[in-house]
């Protein structure tokens, strides 16, 4: 029986010197579900991420994947234990194709069988809806474009956790409304960790929610217990939380 | 056709062309093919690193001067025949690939130059050091008695061009296997995005290393080769310049083509093999041609043909 | 000699080297620290500098020092000038691309090294210093009266040495006050730390580049002129400077002054020395191995800022 939380941090911390990005923030994100992890410019959560992905050593505090301890694991094998990543600024390979690019996230895994890889390629291709721009270079790219490329990447590793950093910042309202049907469509079989500031995004596909400020955990639950959270409400607005 | 059938035309093609050339061409240029064809497995070597993984190193003299002296002084101090003799100049430039590889590239971009040629300059200076066994920057020769195979004198002309043929056929169309592997496409992939390759879960370090031994081996093969075929061992190919003719050749004939090694080194070898005989500064020429193509024409030959017209040039 | 004066011996000319180490690696400091640009082509612009200074010496004839002071005045400037010249018609078109700069240097180095060879030559010539008076150095003795000064023979330094270590000295102080102390020098520093910014402030940055370009190469120039009537003018003796300068650069730390003058100090002294008790090979061998653990373990070197 597969637990009820894929990953679990307890403690993480992280500190520059004098600066505390993160501080003892104990996290468990539950399986199959869109979690959110929202709060205010500075609050720590590209940090958090990072940390939950192996981008950035943690100054103390564990992380468990699947019950494993991956504290001590670099990125990238964590990334071979299910995790995808997709950038806040998009990071993808700009003298390739988009074919080649999805191609390259496909074939960590599949590149032994040449069939069961150029169909999973294609299938990306297809549920992000560039299949028709499968030869262009990805340099030349239209901005909502890329951003859609760069999903596409952490769709073709068929992950078990999905983080996204900002997916949706600077999409048109269309092109966010095709997000959030997609991560709807995903989260049956995967779990997705997403960082939002578009609250509409958030009310839309989250099925829990995760608040940060200042480097520490405020709150998490429902989207609507969050909301009317009074702690949270004055962590945006600079309100004094009893007033 | 796919691009898999195009290529392997292409390889095969550019191979029947040089077999055909032994035939056709004087004598003189004969003797050059053959000493093309050597220095071009030296730039398929530098290519993998540098043109695929996108690591410039200044410092491949180091591995190109290991298989040369691991088999001169095999040969002439080990009394070693050409086979074995061989084989430790090729085991000498990995391993050397190996440990100058597993520190250097704990260092990126200007500092891995640095380092590759600080490197390249220790060997260099310690094969000057100990000159009582190298001969230094004279050198020495690697006597026409013990460059034979089972009897067949590899120094007559035919025989030379023969086994550079061969060697260079080897590793021409070993890299052109390599490069269209999903190992080739995840060194392109360290080049075009290093970070991006490693958040999909690829392992970068050992990638490169992988890379850059692979890289440095088939350099050491070039040295020995031009031992054992033209029987000269001398420190100036471990010098600074044998480190920049490869970049040079790579850049003239398209980084990250597999034909481009092949190009630079042909047409470089005609230009500089021209200038010489009009001035001693020939290497002028040299100093030109790479501003000239960094300016103008950084892709190269073959890179501006992939550009244009032919897309699927691997 | 004993060892002690052989040591003073070594030491003196190892303050030489320093010296015009010192002025070399600035010069390339400044370039790298305020354009990121690593200049290849440094030993040979340093180069320039002593051929030019023969070249200068010979068409002015008559008295050493007349032809000297020429130099000095005269060769800087044009080394500078030709500096600038490759900065506006390669480095600016390639808009500093690190990996472009590097093969391009690497193209301009051949260049000005093969054209020398045309039209110098591959011999070494020699230029007389403009005054060399030799100075017997006194050492001290523990001998049967107590302390004694001795004058050993072969203990000795000329005028002329000492002259440039001062120059040297002098040099450095100048850079350091124009650098610290005048507008120019806060232009430099300001591009240095944030280009964009210095840009946005109204700072030519494009010129402040050729400017800088020109310096860097200008300083190595005016080291070679001080040092050639040490050496002989050669087509070929760009090669150590290089090397050096490159070494002196690393284990000081980039963007660092203070760093880069006492690294040439260091390996100035210790080169001298290592020389003159052990073979210059095994000197260079231990030089070259120790920048290159120095950048693979400790990449921001003694005292720098930005890493390689």
């Amino acid at each position: 029986m597969a637990a009820v939380n894929i990953l679990e941090t307890k403690g993480l911390t992280k500190s520059y010197g004098g600066v505390h990005a993160n501080t003892d923030v104990d996290f468990v994100l539950p399986r199959n579900k869109i979690t959110a992890l929202i709060g205010p410019n500075g609050a720590g959560k590209s940090t958090f991420v990072g940390m939950v992905s192996g981008r950035t050593l943690p100054t103390r505090g564990t992380v468990h994947f699947e019950g494993q301890d991956i504290s001590g694991l670099p990125a990238h094998k964590r990334m071979q234990l299910g995790m995808a990543y997709t950038f806040q600024i998009t990071s993808i390979f700009p003298g390739l194709s988009v074919e080649d690019n999805v191609s390259l996230a496909a074939g960590r895994k599949l590149a032994h069988d040449k069939a069961a890889h150029a169909a999973k390629t294609a299938a990306a291709l297809e549920k992000i809806g560039l299949s028709d721009r499968r030869d262009q270079i990805a340099s030349d790219l239209s901005y909502g474009h890329r951003r859609v490329l760069e999903i596409a990447l952490g769709l073709a590793q068929d992950p078990k956790l999905f983080i996204l950093d900002e997916p949706t910042q600077g999409l048109a309202e269309g092109e966010v409304d095709a997000f959030v049907a997609l991560m709807r469509g995903l989260a049956k079989d995967t779990t997705i960790l997403l960082i939002e500031h578009n609250m509409r995004v958030v009310a839309d596909t989250a099925d829990h929610v995760a608040v940060l400020d200042q480097g520490r955990l405020l709150a998490s639950g429902s989207f609507d217990e969050v909301q009317t959270n009074t702690a949270v409400q004055s962590a945006y607005l600079g309100t004094p939380a009893n007033v | 056709m796919t691009t898999q059938s195009k290529s392997i035309t292409l390889h095969l093609g550019v191979l029947a062309l040089l077999a055909v050339l032994f035939f056709v061409l004087p004598a003189y240029h004969v003797g050059a093919f053959s000493r093309i064809m050597v220095l071009a497995i030296y730039a398929i070597g530098f290519n993998l690193l540098f043109g695929y993984t996108g690591l410039l190193s200044l410092g491949h003299a180091m591995f190109f001067a290991a298989g040369m002296y691991g088999f001169g002084l095999s040969v002439n101090l080990g009394g070693l025949p050409v086979i074995p003799a061989f084989a430790i100049a090729v085991a000498t430039a990995g391993l050397l690939a190996v440990g100058a590889g597993y520190l250097a590239l704990r260092t990126i971009g200007v500092a891995f130059m640095i380092v590759t040629l600080m490197f390249a300059q220790t060997v260099y200076l310690v094969i000057l050091y100990f000159g009582e066994y190298t001969r230094g920057d004279e050198g020495f020769i690697v006597q026409q008695a013990q460059r034979s195979i089972a009897g067949i004198d590899l120094t007559s002309e035919t025989a030379r061009y023969a086994t550079a043929f061969i060697l260079f056929a080897l590793c021409f169309l070993v890299m052109a296997r390599l490069v269209q592997s999903p190992f080739g496409k995840r060194l392109v992939a360290i080049r075009e995005n290093e970070e991006r390759a490693r958040m999909l879960g690829y392992d970068v370090g050992r990638l490169k290393l992988q890379a850059l031994v692979v890289s440095g081996t088939v350099s050491g093969v070039a040295g020995a080769a031009y031992a054992l075929l033209f029987g000269y061992v001398g420190a100036s190919f471990a010098a600074v310049h044998y480190s920049i003719f490869p970049l040079l050749w790579v850049l003239l004939g398209g980084a990250g083509t597999t034909i481009g090694p092949l190009i630079g080194v042909m047409f470089m070898f005609y230009l500089i093999d021209f200038s010489s005989g009009l001035t001693n500064a020939y290497m002028l020429v040299a100093g030109v041609a790479l501003v000239l193509i960094t300016l103008f024409a950084p892709h190269g030959l073959a890179g501006v043909l992939r550009k244009k017209v032919f897309k699927w040039l691997p | 000699m004993d060892f002690g004066p052989h040591l003073m011996l070594a030491s003196i000319e190892g303050a030489v080297i320093s010296a015009i180490l010192v002025l070399t690696a600035v010069g390339l400091s400044i370039v790298f620290g305020v354009m990121r640009v690593v200049n290849v082509a440094h030993g040979e612009f340093f180069m320039l500098g002593a051929v030019l200074a023969w070249a200068v010496t010979v068409t002015i004839g008559g008295h050493p020092a007349l032809g000297f002071v020429a130099a000095l005045a005269i060769v800087p400037v044009l080394v500078g000038c030709i500096a600038a010249g490759v900065d506006r018609l390669i480095l600016k078109r390639i808009n500093y691309d690190v990996d472009r700069t590097i093969v391009a240097t690497i193209g301009v180095l051949y260049i000005v090294q093969q054209s020398t060879l045309m039209l110098y030559g591959p011999e070494a010539r020699p230029v007389e210093a403009p005054f060399n008076t030799r100075l017997a150095l006194p050492w001290v003795e523990l001998g049967e009266n107590g302390f004694q000064m001795i004058w050993p023979w072969g203990l000795s330094v000329t005028s002329y040495k000492l002259f440039v270590i001062f120059a040297a000295i002098a040099v450095l102080g100048v850079l350091w006050l124009v650098l610290t102390r005048t507008k120019v020098g806060l232009i430099m520093r300001a591009t240095q730390q944030d280009r964009d910014m210095a840009q946005a402030f109204g700072v030519p940055v494009a010129q402040v580049y050729s400017w800088v370009f020109g310096l860097g190469a200008g300083l190595a120039a005016l080291g070679a002129v001080l040092v050639v009537p040490i050496q002989q003018a050669h087509y070929l003796m760009g090669g150590d400077p290089l090397l050096l300068a490159f070494i002196v650069v690393i284990i000081g730390g980039l963007g660092s002054l203070p760093g880069t003058v006492i690294a040439a100090v260091l390996i100035g002294m210790s080169d001298g020395i290592i020389s003159v008790f052990f073979s210059p090979t095994l000197a260079k061998i231990i030089a070259t191995l120790l920048v290159a653990l120095v950048l693979v373990f400790r990449p921001q070197g003694l005292m720098g800022r930005i890493a390689v």
